[in-house]
């Protein structure tokens, strides 16, 4: 009955987009949940590709980011997806990959441009296989306004101390809201509040693979004090923080409202697109001077082959060309913010982009904690992870108990924790 | 001739019921004999495996689906509570006024009050955001014309008022439906019998309460059990406000974002269809339940009056 039905599904999408492909070109679809750099991949990126690859057609088509993972689940089982498929990081793909929705790329010439690390986000736990090519990682800190800085003659901090004084002296001057964000779509005050600040506390890399191995706990002191030092923001938050949403905390940055966002580096394009003052960005700040510094530098976009594709040959094609320098370069050029993954240097012109990169140099880079592993089981880690930021950015829940049932919840399934 | 006694067969009556019910089997009763086949399955290594009831024993025994569940039953109910103590009566208190026959620019009113029903959840949900939110709203600064800015709050970040806002601008959007029902109801009450009221001295308010009312209590009725269906099957609002999380800290949750995120999953959580599917079947029997509760115990013990 359910096969039926689904074939009779299928037909149906069939009748719909049969008439598209007569000639003998070879037209690749890519699904993606970057709505918002259609015009790039349009005008610049496909381009550059069909020029050198006469014969291939490219379709860049894009869902909305929230309902990507849905939308491709549904259309990979009912097989009507795209030949392309953008990755998300991790568990998402990776699961793709063992359901035999993707294909294994690791024999493609340009894959060796990646690192080990680079390619792990898109690759079995053992590092055999890899269904992805990596495009890009983004950069978490703090976007601030270097105009009210300047007016306000304030240096961008280094120290913890030194963040809470310039957070303190906006305050008191009243011109500006100290910092433009919220809690209630929750992934800021995760992703942009907690891992943001976080590998600082928990040493990075160290700190994650410890949570992973089970020798360390979320309720250990590293993994708590950035609970406590998200909590110590809200009196510097706008008011009605508790309902101010992502798009409304970047309007009152851009407006000129809000002195510092807490950023991934996916905001540069967009507010140098908005804002019409000068804008820099600082690292997030470290317990106290001189420590090693630790940036959460985040896999975030790949891009791999769906299994059941009738264009291999030119998909194949098309990955390889995403592994190139020239794709590398192009695209980070293209999307400041979104940092190439490829071993070989790129070459960026954006001032602001340079300043986000530039801590690769000086600091350690991580991933977000949650990402591999153990996000796999139910209460599903991140999620909560959103949930307990948020809560303990509201003074819903206090950063003890925001840790203890985000480690409750890990131990309830994950066995090196218990 | 002792043919002609034989009866025809009657094709014209299938052929006139097939186009409704080959359309409702195929998008309405297969998918839910799907929805319920699924719910018995389970995904094992990537094969569907036939698991009896595991479904349902997860969703209510285990700890963190049935938290999840029950925590999305109460706040539902609470949003149906709100809709039938705000909802319906506004709705009567609207038709009975609309009905008045000394009422001016009355299809004014009556296209004004229906006219959010028929926009989008998504378009609804945005501008009361809009409306709502503590930087840009315009409730702020109507509350601080009134001097009680004071009272203002951010009130879709707070758990304590969250919910319940969301049930009242949904009440806001739906109003216009019972109100029209009941308008319709009102309107066919006979004028004899009002006459009659009338030369018995039931005027004004108690011609509402003893004559009006009783007669429009079956519309009555079918509102309530309308509300209720739509309330348990609800989503879109709150999806629309406050995403798939159903913040603050799931405060929102109703049974329909529960069912979303578990059956397609949310960021790195993973889709899982067949336990989605045994919250649907849920859904479906609370529903059921409900509406058999209605229909046996308070329908058919309504009083109908024929005119």
């Amino acid at each position: 009955m359910m096969k039926s039905t689904k074939l009779a599904l299928l037909a149906a999408t069939m009748l719909g987009a049969s008439g598209v492909a007569m000639a003998q070109d070879a037209e690749l679809t890519i699904e993606s949940w970057r709505n918002d750099d259609l015009t790039i991949w349009q005008e610049k990126l496909i381009p550059a590709f069909e020029a050198k690859n006469p014969g291939i057609k490219v379709k860049f088509a894009p869902s909305a980011p929230t309902e990507y993972n849905a939308v491709l689940n549904s259309k990979l089982d009912a097989g009507t997806a795209g030949d392309l498929i953008t990755c998300r990081p991790f568990d998402a793909s990776l699961s793709l990959y063992q359901k035999g929705h993707l294909s294994a790329i690791q024999d493609l010439e340009n894959m060796a441009n990646f690192s080990d690390v680079a390619k792990a986000a898109w690759s079995t736990d053992d590092g055999a296989e890899t269904f992805c090519v990596p495009m890009a990682s983004v950069i978490h800190g703090f976007i601030y306004n270097a105009d009210a800085f300047e007016e306000l003659g304030i240096e961008p901090p280094k120290t913890n101390e030194e963040f809470f004084a310039v957070l303190e002296k906006i305050k008191e001057d009243g011109t500006y809201i100290p910092m433009a964000m919220g809690a209630k779509d929750q992934w800021e005050a995760a992703t942009m509040g907690y891992t943001n600040i976080g590998p600082n506390y928990w040493k990075g890399e160290e700190g994650r693979l410890a949570l992973i191995s089970g020798e360390q706990k979320l309720t250990d002191d590293q993994w708590v004090e950035p609970f406590r030092q998200l909590a110590a923001w809200a009196p510097y938050l706008g008011d009605g923080y508790e309902a101010q949403a992502y798009p409304d905390s970047q309007n009152l940055f851009t407006l000129g409202r809000a002195a510092i966002f807490p950023a991934g580096s996916w905001e540069i394009s967009i507010f140098n697109d908005q804002a019409d003052f000068k804008l820099g960005a600082f690292a997030p700040p470290v317990q106290n001077a001189g420590d090693e510094c630790y940036i959460s530098d985040h896999t975030d976009i790949g891009i791999g082959m769906n299994a059941k594709t009738e264009n291999a040959e030119a998909a194949r094609t098309f990955l390889n060309w995403v592994g190139s320098a020239e794709f590398a370069s192009l695209y980070a050029n293209s999307l400041p913010g979104f940092f190439s993954l490829s071993s070989e240097t790129v070459e960026m012109e954006d001032p602001l982009a340079q300043e986000f990169v530039s801590w690769r140099e000086n600091c350690k880079s991580t991933i977000r904690p949650a990402h591999q592993i153990i996000s796999r089981g139910t209460p599903n880690l991140w999620n909560e992870m959103w949930n307990v930021s948020a809560n303990v950015l509201r003074g819903a829940q206090s950063p003890e108990d925001g840790a203890k049932q985000l480690q409750d919840g890990l131990a309830g399934w994950y066995e090196p924790q218990q | 001739m002792a043919q002609a006694t034989k009866k025809p067969i009657r094709w014209h009556i299938a052929v006139f019921l097939a186009p409704a019910v080959l359309i409702y089997t195929a998008i309405m009763i297969i998918p839910l004999f799907s929805t319920l086949q699924l719910a018995m399955y389970s995904d094992v290594e990537n094969s569907q495996v036939y698991v009896g009831l595991q479904n349902f024993r997860a969703l209510f025994g285990d700890p963190q689906w049935s938290d999840q569940f029950w925590n999305a039953l109460k706040n539902n109910t609470w949003f149906f509570i709100v809709h039938m103590i705000v909802q319906n009566p506004i709705g009567i208190l609207l038709a009975a006024l609309l009905s008045s026959p000394r009422l001016r620019m009355r299809s004014f009113y009556r296209t004004a009050i229906f006219i959010p029903t028929i926009l989008s959840f998504v378009i609804a949900g945005f501008a009361w955001k809009l409306i709502l939110s503590p930087l840009w709203g315009v409730a702020p600064n109507l509350l601080d014309m009134v001097g009680l800015k004071s009272l203002f709050q951010p009130w879709l970040g707070k758990e304590a008022y969250a919910l319940t806002t969301l049930a009242l601008i949904s009440v806001w959007q739906f109003v216009g439906i019972p109100m029209m029902l009941i308008y319709a109801a009102l309107l066919s009450i006979p004028d004899e019998l009002l006459e009659a009221a009338e030369c018995d001295g039931i005027t004004g308010m108690s011609q509402f309460w003893k004559v009006k009312l009783p007669l429009i209590l079956p519309a009555i009725g079918i509102i309530s059990i309308l509300t209720f269906v739509g309330n348990f099957n609800a989503f879109d609002l709150i999806y629309a406000t406050q995403g798939a999380l159903a913040g603050p800290d799931f405060s929102t949750d109703i049974l329909g974002t529960f069912m979303f995120r578990t059956f397609f999953g949310f960021q790195l959580q993973l889709g899982d269809p067949n336990l989605g599917a045994a919250i649907a079947t849920a859904m479906f029997v609370i529903i059921l339940i409900g509406v058999s509760i209605y229909l046996f115990g308070i329908q058919r013990r309504l009083r109908r009056y024929q005119f």
